[in-house]
């Protein structure tokens, strides 16, 4: 469903507001008009998102769109709302992380990744230093030995951010998909740091 | 269809015509609450005491049900008639509660599997029955103050009870005759009522600790949006730990004195309401002793705080590591939050408020009274949900729901603290060449092997066409509803074969139990009028007998042997008058033993046991009797 023109209020057959949403002659919510996680938003597809400013638009929409909202509305209402809700939800959800925007923006442009699981790093070098990560990970014992490590990693994530932000700006693909699971394995790592320090507090 | 009706002029319409009134409900493990909100004002509903918290407890008597202060106070003499920390039980099976049944007060009902049942009173009851006697009570008592019918109710739970708990709580309240509008995490009901009452804006983690469960949860407050980005906790960790490690200590001590014991479930019930009180105690107080009478043997055991937050420790630590975990769900640290409140009548021990303080870096927020606030969010929900509201709480899946795959291994497919509604599919293929038909176990829990969590649902998707393994693809989609609702549905990519399921939980009540009970409750609403007068003069004559029964063990030595018969024989005859049916006789031998007992409750005032006291019916006695035993004891602590 591309349509150009918004399609007639389904309740009243009016004019439906430019944003798509509610009915401006009736004031009925529409249905929601399924386009890509950025169109959710208003915004066009890209890497480089403003994420307080996603998160303001998103709560925005909810506000408006929320099924509990429409706890007192016609049926048909109710359950567009809850398709909205669940849509920008989701939308949200992977926007919000750079991994899986990225991850999100590759598919959509033609360059699927393997499916999760399956990745293999074939840089050796990248590999390389993974591994020696990890072991530096595991020989922390204490909190601040982990979080040392981490900060490490922390600051990798983000050079590797600003890099593929700039893949993306030139259109290589290639480097962006490399990038990608470079981020993922970085994003991995911090996970499971956050985990180990935890431990060690016990 | 309903005709209009015209009433005669000058006359006005039937006052219960007032419009119905949504309430919001804590009902927690060893309290409950009652409130109602108007134009985003909550109030918490109050007896002609002015208590707000109504004890979750439940007595069963011969012909009636008693829940709250009166049911609390029968402990002390009929344990064995007494319910309490039922919400332990909501949504658990006979056999995954076999595991902890040595710490748990009550009876269980081992004959059947299935949903657990306790034995109590000479009745057998599911814990839904038991939640619906004491809901029945919050919505008598919102009806009572408000004047108003009382149909709907958000009512609140932990925020990491599995689908089977929440299943449970909504049983409970349709047995209870109440139309749950949203069931909210406890956490986020405090955080609506902080936000909309003090204006608070930012990321704040909300720690609760009730008397049986434990959650923390961390929002983001902003725009009138209540989000919740993580949570986590222990539906097996609360101050009845607290009050389980006082009475452990206890009864080594008494095993030290006078030897070893055996103690029935109704001995256990009696230590863990002297530890109780105990622990309360001693959040004011450094110091206190108390009296452990058992098995016909009294022992006076004392305490301090420092020794008391010696035993606590460890369970404190715990919630504080529960709390770690929730904050790195969220990937904050506790310096990057704008401020930790505190939720639960546990949190009034020091211990705890000394540690959350030094955990998180700040003083905990503590404006809202820590008992009332969850009551005040559901109400303001309750209200949003009603008559519409400015605020909108966005919560989320508190445990992550998956299938199982090959190898009894679970797929993860949406992850907890996702936020509802949401909706997400994955695909899946055969395992075997020709594989016509694939089963859909569905499962909830964070544990990677299936046997760990727990199984919501099953189904079979049949008709898939018969092709090479791993060539069919198949669309399984996981869509949680804003109530939390989960419908899993499985298609064929192919030829669009497709079955759906809404998940209901294989711990909870059948269908055809809850029925029949429902219309067990049904008649029993129906029964004339005769039935309820008789029923309520049961309650008057059945309260009196235990106020004269607990007041005789504290003060038998002030009356002298007639009068001890008088009062003896005035009991037995309204023994007798409550086990027959016919009102007036109740009535009036309650009447005679009121008389009978006058001078006795005279004397009792004129000891002094508490000047507050003064001009307390003898019927009213018993619900204070713990309080002066602890002043009592207080002032003896060495």
């Amino acid at each position: 469903m591309t349509a150009m023109k918004p399609p007639a209020c389904w309740s009243c057959g009016g004019t439906v507001d430019a944003d798509g949403l509610f009915c401006a002659s009736c004031g009925a919510l529409q249905p929601p008009v399924l386009g890509d996680f950025f169109a959710r938003f208003g915004l066009t597809p890209g890497f480089a998102v403003d994420v307080a400013a996603l998160e303001r638009r998103y709560f925005e929409l909810q506000r408006r769109m929320h099924p509990d909202r429409f706890a007192a509305r016609l049926p048909k209402e109710r359950e567009y709302s809850l398709q909205h809700a669940a849509n920008v939800n989701e939308a949200l959800q992977t926007l919000r992380s750079p991994v899986r925007r990225a991850e999100y923006l590759l598919a959509l442009l033609g360059k699927a990744m393997r499916s999760s699981g399956e990745e293999t790093v074939d840089d050796e070098e990248v590999l390389v230093h993974a591994l020696e990560m990890r072991e530096e990970l595991a020989d922390a014992m204490t909190r601040a030995a982990v979080e040392a490590v981490a900060a490490t990693a922390r600051a990798e994530a983000d050079q590797v951010t600003a890099e593929l932000a700039a893949a993306f700006a030139r259109n290589d693909l290639t480097a962006a998909g490399r990038l990608t699971l470079r981020l993922k394995y970085l994003d991995k790592f911090l996970d499971d740091a956050r985990e180990r320090r935890g431990r060690l507090a016990a | 269809m309903t005709l209009l009706q015209i009433h005669e002029p000058g006359k006005t319409p039937l006052p219960h015509a007032k419009r119905a009134l949504a309430v919001g409900i804590d009902l927690g493990t060893t309290n409950s609450l009652v409130a109602v909100s108007e134009n985003a004002k909550p109030l918490v509903l109050r007896d002609a005491q002015g208590h707000g918290l109504v004890p979750s407890v439940v007595l069963y008597t011969a012909g009636t049900i008693q829940v709250g202060e009166l049911a609390r106070a029968a402990i002390k003499d009929h344990p064995e008639r007494v319910v309490v920390s039922i919400k332990r039980l909501m949504g658990r099976g006979a056999e995954d509660i076999m595991r902890v049944a040595d710490t748990l007060p009550y009876e269980l009902d081992t004959s059947t599997t299935g949903m657990v049942r306790v034995k109590v009173g000479g009745r057998t009851l599911t814990p839904v029955e038991v939640s619906a006697h004491i809901l029945e009570e919050l919505r008598a008592r919102a009806e009572r103050t408000t004047g108003r019918e009382v149909r709907q109710a958000v009512i609140t739970v932990p925020a990491h009870f599995d689908d089977a708990a929440r299943n449970a709580t909504k049983d409970a309240a349709k047995l209870a005759g109440l139309q749950v509008l949203r069931l909210v995490s406890e956490p986020t009901a405090a955080a609506l009522a902080y936000g909309l009452d003090k204006g608070a804006q930012g990321t704040y983690a909300i720690y609760d600790l009730g008397g049986g469960t434990f959650d923390v949860s961390v929002l983001r407050l902003e725009m009138g949006v209540f989000q919740v980005l993580s949570s986590g906790g222990d539906v097996m960790l609360g101050g009845d730990d607290f009050d389980r490690v006082v009475a452990e200590r206890f009864l080594e001590e008494r095993a030290r004195m006078i030897g070893a014991e055996r103690l029935a479930t109704a001995d256990v019930k009696r230590a863990l309401a002297v530890a109780r009180t105990a622990r309360e105690h001693l959040t004011q107080q450094e110091t206190g002793s108390w009296p452990l009478d058992l098995t016909g043997r009294l022992t006076w055991h004392s305490l301090d705080q420092a020794t008391l937050n010696h035993l606590i420790a460890p369970k404190v630590e715990e919630t504080l590591q529960i709390a770690r975990g929730v904050l790195d769900d969220a990937k904050l640290e506790p310096g990057q939050l704008d401020g930790v409140v505190l939720v639960g009548g546990a949190t009034r021990t020091p211990l705890v408020r000394k540690r959350v303080g030094e955990f998180f870096g700040r003083p905990p927020l503590t404006d809202i009274d820590p008992d009332e606030v969850v009551a005040l969010g559901a109400a303001l929900q309750a209200e949003a949900l009603t008559r519409g509201s400015d605020a909108l709480l966005l919560d989320v899946t508190p445990l992550s729901l998956g299938l199982e795959t090959m190898g009894g291994l679970v797929e993860k497919i949406v992850p907890r603290n996702t936020t509802i509604p949401v909706a997400i599919a994955q695909e899946f293929t055969t395992y075997q060449d020709g594989q016509t038909a694939m089963a859909i176990h569905v499962v909830q829990g964070e544990r990677e092997l299936v046997s760990e969590n727990r199984s919501l649902a099953r189904f079979d998707l049949t008709g898939i066409p018969p092709m090479t393994a791993g060539a069919a693809r198949i669309r399984v989609m996981f869509a949680v509803d804003a109530d939390g609702l989960l419908t899993v549905s499985a298609e064929e990519v192919m030829t669009g074969t497709r079955q759906e399921i809404a998940v209901k939980p294989s711990y909870g009540l059948s269908e055809t139990e809850l029925t029949a009970m429902l219309r067990a409750s049904i008649d029993h609403a129906r029964g004339d009028m005769e039935e309820r007068v008789l029923r309520e003069a049961r309650v008057d004559g059945e309260r009196l007998l235990l106020a004269i029964e607990s007041a005789l063990r504290a003060d038998a030595d002030l009356l002298d042997v007639t009068e001890r018969r008088d009062i003896d024989d005035g009991r037995d005859r309204l023994r007798t008058a409550i086990e027959g049916t016919d009102r007036t006789t109740i009535l009036d031998a309650v009447d005679a033993l009121n008389t009978a007992t006058e001078a006795f409750a005279a004397r009792r005032m004129d000891r002094g046991i508490r000047s507050a006291l003064r001009g307390v019916a003898v019927n009213t006695l018993a619900e204070r009797l713990e309080a002066p035993e602890t002043q009592q004891s207080g002032g003896r602590g060495r």
